[in-house]
C-alpha cells in the first residue's frame, strides 16, 4: 500500500497554525479613535434605517452629547424585504424586529412622533406634547404613503378581489402575495402602477412585475396571462440606460409597457383601474392590480416651513443641499432618508451613504469646522428579474453607473449572484449598517 | 457596497442559513476538521486507500453541495446567467468536494483505525 511519508504534520506546527489563524482575526479590527466632548443636544425624528444608522454611529463618536431619538413605532421595518414577502418567498416576520433592540444605550428614546418643528427657537414638538430643544437636527422620519389620493382604494380592499400594495407593510406584503398568487394560478390581466410622485425604491414597482410574471409564467403556463406596466412617464426607470434595458426585458417577457399611465381610481366591484394620461382619462379592466400611491413627506415637515418652497410642491420634501443634506436656510438642520429633498435617493443603499456625509458634517459643525464629505447620489437596486436572478444596477445623481464590482457583476445583466446578494447579503449588510458597522 | 469585513461576511452566512442552521454548520465543520488533523498527527501517515474512497466520494460533496445552496436559495441551475454565475457556482461545488472528502478520510480513519499496510 502506498502512503505519504513526508506528510506529517507535528502537533506543535498544528497548534501553531490556529494560533495564527485566531491571531489574523482580532489584527483585522481598526483602532479606536478619540470620542470628541461635547454637550450638543442632538434630536433625530425617526428611528428608521437612517435614524438608527446615524445614532450608532454618533456614539462612538461623540463623549457627553444628548442624543434624543424619536419614533412612534415599536417595529422596525426592513422594508427591502417587501418585494420578496409580496412574491411569496419569505414570510412577513422577515421584515420585522424591534425598534428598540438597534438603538445603543446612552441615548434617549422617546417613543413619539414629531408633531413640529421650530427651526428659529430650535425645538421640536412632539405627538405626546412634549418639547425638546436641540443644537443639532436630524429629520429622518420616513415618508407618508397616500392611499387617499386613490379613489375607491383602501388598504382593506388588500389581499382579495386580485388587489395588492406591497408598500403598505409587512402584513399587506403578505396580503398582496395571496392576492398574486390567485392570479398567477387562475391567469388573467394583471396591471402594475407606480405614482407620479417620487417615490422609495422605483425599482420596487418593476421587481414585482417580474417576480408575478415569472411565477405566473412557471405555475399556470405560458399565454394564460396578459401583463401590463403602467408607467408615470415615458420611461420606465429614472436612469436612462437602466430603462432601455427593461423596456427590452418587458418586450422579452410580454410585458406591455402602458407609458404615461398614473392610477387615479379603483372601482373594486367591477375590477376597473382609472388612469390619468395625457390623453384624458382611461379604464382598464384587471384580475391583479398592484398598487402604489403618491408618496409624500409627513405633515409636521410642510407646516414646519422645512420643505423646498419652488420644487416638489405637492410632496414637501426638505429643502437640502443635494451633496451636504444640510438644510439650506438652518444650518444645523439636516435631512436623510426618505424625507430629503434631493432626486433619487429614496432607498436603504442611499441611507447607507447619506449617513457617513451628515455624520461628517455634523460633527465637524460641533467642532466649529466645515465637514468634507459629499455625498453624490448613489443608490443602488438590486432590480430582481426572476425568482434567481437580478441585475444589480448602481447609479448617482447623474445618471452615470457606478458598478462596485466592475468587470464581475456586471450591472445591466440577469445574475445569478445579483439575486444572491438581494435574497441573502442584502439583509446582513442592512443590519450591519443599522447597527453603524456598515 | 463599500466593505466586506469579516464581521459582515459572518453577518451574510447566518442570513442564508438561519443562525442555528449556520454556527451549527460551522460547529460540525470544526469537529471534523480538528478529527482530521488529529488522525493525521496520529497516523503520522496518509493512508492512500482511505484517500481513494474519499476521491471517490467528491462528486457526491459537490453535487449535494450545490443542491443545499440552490434550496436554501431559491434558484435553480437555470438562473446561471453568466460567467461569473459559474464560478460561483464552481466554488460551491468544490468546497462541498472538498469537505466531502475530508468528511470521509476522517471517518474512515477514526472507526476503522490504523489497518495498514
Amino acid at each position: 500500500m502506498t502512503t505519504i511519508e513526508n506528510l506529517t504534520p507535528s502537533r506543535r506546527a498544528f497548534l501553531g497554525l490556529m494560533a495564527a489563524g485566531a491571531a489574523s482575526g482580532f489584527a483585522t479590527r481598526p483602532a479606536k479613535a478619540a470620542k470628541i466632548q461635547t454637550k450638543a443636544r442632538i434630536v433625530i425624528i425617526g428611528a428608521g434605517a437612517a435614524g438608527t444608522s446615524l445614532v450608532n454611529r454618533l456614539v462612538t463618536r461623540l463623549e457627553g452629547a444628548d442624543i434624543t431619538i424619536l419614533d412612534p413605532s415599536a417595529q422596525h421595518l426592513y422594508q427591502p424585504g417587501l418585494s420578496l414577502v409580496a412574491a411569496g418567498l419569505k414570510p412577513a416576520s422577515y421584515t420585522q424586529s424591534q425598534t428598540v433592540d438597534w438603538l445603543p444605550e446612552d441615548i434617549t428614546f422617546i417613543p413619539a412622533g414629531a408633531a413640529a418643528v421650530d427651526p428659529e427657537a430650535k425645538s421640536v414638538a412632539t405627538t405626546e406634547g412634549q418639547t425638546i430643544p436641540y443644537d443639532f437636527l436630524v429629520v429622518a422620519p420616513g415618508l407618508v404613503l397616500d392611499h387617499d389620493a386613490i379613489e375607491g382604494f383602501s388598504l382593506d380592499l388588500v389581499g382579495s378581489g386580485g388587489i395588492g400594495a406591497l408598500y403598505a407593510g409587512p402584513q399587506y406584503a403578505a396580503k398582496t402575495w395571496q392576492a398574486a398568487s390567485k392570479f398567477t394560478e387562475d391567469g388573467g390581466v394583471g396591471i402594475f402602477t407606480r405614482p407620479a410622485t417620487e417615490m422609495k425604491c422605483a425599482g420596487a414597482p418593476l421587481k414585482h412585475t417580474f417576480l408575478i410574471e415569472d411565477i405566473a409564467t412557471r405555475t399556470a403556463g405560458a399565454g394564460k396571462h396578459e401583463m401590463h406596466y403602467a408607467s408615470n412617464n415615458a420611461s420606465l426607470f429614472g436612469v436612462p440606460i437602466v430603462s432601455e434595458k427593461v423596456r427590452m426585458l418587458f418586450e422579452d417577457r410580454g410585458i406591455t409597457p402602458q407609458y404615461s399611465h398614473v392610477l387615479t381610481a379603483v372601482d373594486p366591484v367591477r375590477q376597473l383601474a382609472t388612469f390619468a394620461t395625457p390623453d384624458g382619462e382611461t379604464e382598464m379592466e384587471y384580475d391583479y392590480l398592484h398598487v402604489i400611491p403618491p408618496q409624500r413627506a409627513p405633515d409636521f415637515v410642510r407646516q414646519s416651513g422645512l420643505s423646498w418652497a419652488d420644487k416638489w410642491t405637492d410632496q414637501g420634501w426638505v429643502e437640502v443641499d443635494m451633496q451636504t443634506l444640510r438644510h439650506r436656510r438652518y444650518p444645523e438642520v439636516f435631512a436623510l432618508g426618505d424625507v430629503a429633498g434631493v432626486p433619487k435617493g429614496k432607498t436603504a443603499a442611499s441611507v447607507k451613504w447619506q449617513v457617513p456625509v451628515v455624520e461628517d458634517h455634523l460633527i465637524a459643525a460641533i467642532e466649529g469646522q466645515e465637514g468634507t464629505a459629499v455625498y453624490d447620489g448613489y443608490t443602488s437596486c438590486p432590480l430582481i428579474t426572476r425568482v434567481g436572478r437580478a441585475m444589480l444596477i448602481e447609479f448617482d445623481y447623474h445618471n452615470n453607473l457606478t458598478p462596485s464590482f466592475p468587470g464581475v457583476i456586471a450591472p445591466l445583466e440577469e445574475l445569478w449572484i445579483s439575486w444572491l446578494m438581494k435574497e441573502v447579503a442584502l439583509k446582513a449588510t442592512y443590519n450591519a449598517m443599522l447597527r453603524g458597522k456598515a | 457596497m463599500e466593505q466586506l469585513t469579516f464581521e459582515t461576511m459572518v453577518a451574510v452566512f447566518e442570513e442564508i442559513f438561519g443562525r442555528m442552521l449556520f454556527w451549527g454548520m460551522v460547529a460540525v465543520a470544526v469537529v471534523i476538521t480538528v478529527a482530521y488533523f488529529y488522525v493525521l498527527i496520529r497516523d503520522r501517515t496518509m493512508s492512500m486507500r482511505k484517500f481513494l474512497l474519499a476521491q471517490l466520494s467528491m462528486p457526491f460533496g459537490a453535487v449535494a453541495a450545490v443542491i443545499f445552496v440552490m434550496a436554501m436559495t431559491h434558484s435553480d441551475l437555470r438562473d446561471m446567467g453568466g460567467a461569473v454565475d459559474v464560478i460561483v457556482l464552481l466554488g460551491i461545488a468544490a468546497m462541498g468536494a472538498v469537505g466531502a472528502a475530508i468528511l470521509v478520510y476522517t471517518a474512515q480513519s477514526l472507526f476503522r483505525g490504523v489497518q495498514e499496510p
